[in-house]
């Protein structure tokens, strides 16, 4: 798992992990990326993450996906990433393509649900959470 | 005492409190009305492993995160 401090660079991140699994006899290698688009004014997205519990889940899924023969991997930027720039990769490399477009999807929409990753619109300088596109964790309002 | 620790969105400096369990933090919590608006939808680490059990007991020193809605992506 890498995090960076703006936005991804995609093509250097994707073309390093195909050089690092070029021996791995993977048959297939499905990445997905995500990319800032210009909507509602904003001039960028900007992410707060809480790295302990993020390496803990994406531990979590490299368990779930060695178990299947695959290697899932993943990128997320921190701070500002600005409008048609990306601030997530992910990719699944597997033996065969129905487990790596299975994982993929898989791993993409729990990213969604339960990475401690945070969302704010940047409009005028200014960060307003993202609150009514955020979703709570699995096992949220125990304290409540 | 165990220290809790705001995350993302709440923009609250952490406190420190005297809890035996994560039920003695929710009381102590809820007397905030800030972070009471949170606390329905927010998710909890202990010690940065996530938990689901209210009676699950706390030791000096212990770490406890409250973790609001996410979007990651």
């Amino acid at each position: 798992m890498e995090l960076y401090s703006g936005p991804l660079d995609v093509k250097e991140i994707f073309g390093r992990w195909l050089d690092e699994e070029a021996e791995s006899n993977y048959g297939a290698y499905i990445p997905f990326v995500g990319t800032i688009r210009a909507e509602d004014g904003i001039e960028a997205l900007s992410f707060d993450i809480y790295e302990p519990v993020l390496r803990a889940w994406f531990d979590a899924w490299q368990e779930r996906a060695k178990a299947l023969g695959a290697v899932v991997k993943m990128a997320h930027s921190i701070g500002d990433v600005p409008v048609h720039t990306s601030s997530y990769v992910s990719a699944v490399f597997s033996p065969k393509r129905r487990v790596a477009l299975e994982l993929i999807e898989e791993f993409v929409e729990d990213f969604k649900a339960n990475a401690p990753i945070w969302k704010y619109d940047v409009k005028n300088g200014e960060r307003i959470y993202a609150k009514d596109r955020s979703t709570p964790m699995d096992g949220s309002g125990l304290l409540a | 005492m165990v220290k809790v620790e705001f995350l993302g969105p709440i923009g609250k400096a952490p406190v420190e409190m005297e809890a035996a369990t994560l039920a003695d933090v929710a009381e102590k919590l809820k007397e905030d009305g800030t972070v009471k608006e949170w606390l329905p939808k927010c998710a909890v680490a202990l010690n940065d492993t996530m938990v689901s059990d209210l009676n699950m007991p706390l030791k000096d020193g212990d770490k406890i995160s409250v973790l609001p809605p996410v979007c990651g992506g």
